[in-house]
């Protein structure tokens, strides 16, 4: 069995809400975390990832300025000069299927749908920790990679030209999301 | 804790790259015996339940930002502005209120939510039927220490969930992207 040394990890919160900062500050100080830093909008966010460099993102979706799917798209930017594949974990009050697919296309790497549950943060944060996915770079995506889809036989028009046939055998962030750890 | 440049390996094929790296955060793995005592979510839950006091209050707030912005509304009308308002007060009662325990009221800001989402003119939505999601949200806080109050609450949830899908359905029989979202089921875990 493996546990986490929290206190080895830098995280960054972004939400706009007082009180959810709250919690998620409290769940990762309970979690063994000393290090949290927090924005209230997307725009201070991005500031603060860029000067902290943070291992881990927690953030909202809706936010002023910018929102969470935003702040992934720009953390994001493979020619950035700031780290673009920190794990970003999505937390939100969104509940709707085709969010978890917006957020996957976005870059996003973990999808956990609010009501938060210590137990729910606590796996995605070990998930992005301990099976970290190769990223993707194309056209028109750069992120973690998306691939979850078992059938091989799979000839959609997304399907990757070239290289290997490699799937990674986890369940969806959408299947994730709708068990809620 | 990111990886140097040099230790990224990038593969290319005809219409992508793919980019590997050495696990940046493998360090902060820690491997412990199948029975170790020390239970970190254990640890979080009571953190929650001690910190679960101020609950009350954080509803309250949540509710007035909410009563606030649909102040604004009948004021003046919407505006891009009030509408977001409007949808973040109810967005962050949808999320919060059950982890507040307050779990009807989420349902009736999810509904609220969805209103203001997937009304095709939030203008030409009946003003009552918003009022009404406002009204119970503050309700169903304000009465929440009375045990009589909570199968109320739920019916008076669920009514209002009905009475608004219907009208979303109604309203976007010509939008099938939206109909589509409104008759979709939630991911949200259940409660």
């Amino acid at each position: 069995m493996f546990r986490i040394d929290f206190n080895k990890l830098r995280f960054l919160i972004s939400d706009d809400n007082p009180h959810m900062r709250r919690i998620l500050r409290t769940l990762l100080h309970s979690f063994g975390a000393r290090e949290a830093y927090e924005a209230e909008d997307g725009a201070t966010a991005l500031e603060m990832y860029t000067h902290y460099v943070p291992d881990i993102v927690i953030t909202d979706w809706a936010m002023p300025i910018f929102d969470g799917l935003e702040l992934a798209q720009m953390i994001r930017q493979p020619e950035s000069k700031g780290n673009p594949y920190a794990p970003i974990i999505m937390l939100t009050g969104h509940s709707e299927k085709r969010r978890v697919t917006v957020a996957r296309d976005a870059g996003v790497t973990e999808f956990l749908a609010k009501p938060i549950s210590a137990k729910g943060l606590y796996q995605r944060i070990l998930n992005v920790v301990a099976n970290p996915r190769p990223f993707i770079k194309t056209k028109t995506y750069f992120g973690p990679d998306r691939r979850r889809n078992t059938n091989g036989a799979y000839i959609g028009p997304e399907r990757r030209v070239g290289g290997e046939f490699e799937i990674l055998q986890q369940p969806s962030l959408l299947d994730k999301a709708r068990s809620g750890v | 804790m990111a990886n140097s440049k040099s230790d990224i390996e990038v593969k290319k094929f005809t219409d992508h790259h793919v980019i590997t790296q050495p696990n940046p955060l493998r360090k902060v793995l820690r491997r412990v015996a199948d029975d170790d005592i020390d239970d970190p979510v254990a640890r979080a839950e009571k953190a929650l339940s001690d910190l679960s006091g101020e609950f009350r209050q954080w509803m309250e707030i949540e509710v007035g930002r909410l009563a606030d912005a649909h102040a604004a509304i009948l004021k003046n009308g919407f505006t891009d502005k009030s509408r977001d308002e409007l949808f973040r007060a109810a967005h962050d009662l949808k999320g919060d209120a059950v982890t507040f325990g307050y779990p009807p009221a989420g349902a009736v800001a999810e509904s609220l939510c969805r209103i203001i989402e997937h009304a095709p003119d939030l203008a030409r939505v009946p003003a009552d039927l918003i009022a009404h999601h406002i009204n119970a949200i503050q309700a169903i806080v304000h009465e929440h220490t009375k045990l009589d109050t909570i199968s109320i609450s739920h019916e008076l949830s669920k009514r209002l969930r009905g009475v608004a899908d219907d009208y979303l359905a109604r309203v976007n029989h010509d939008r099938p992207e939206h109909l589509e979202a409104v008759m979709a089921p939630s991911i949200a875990p259940a409660d």
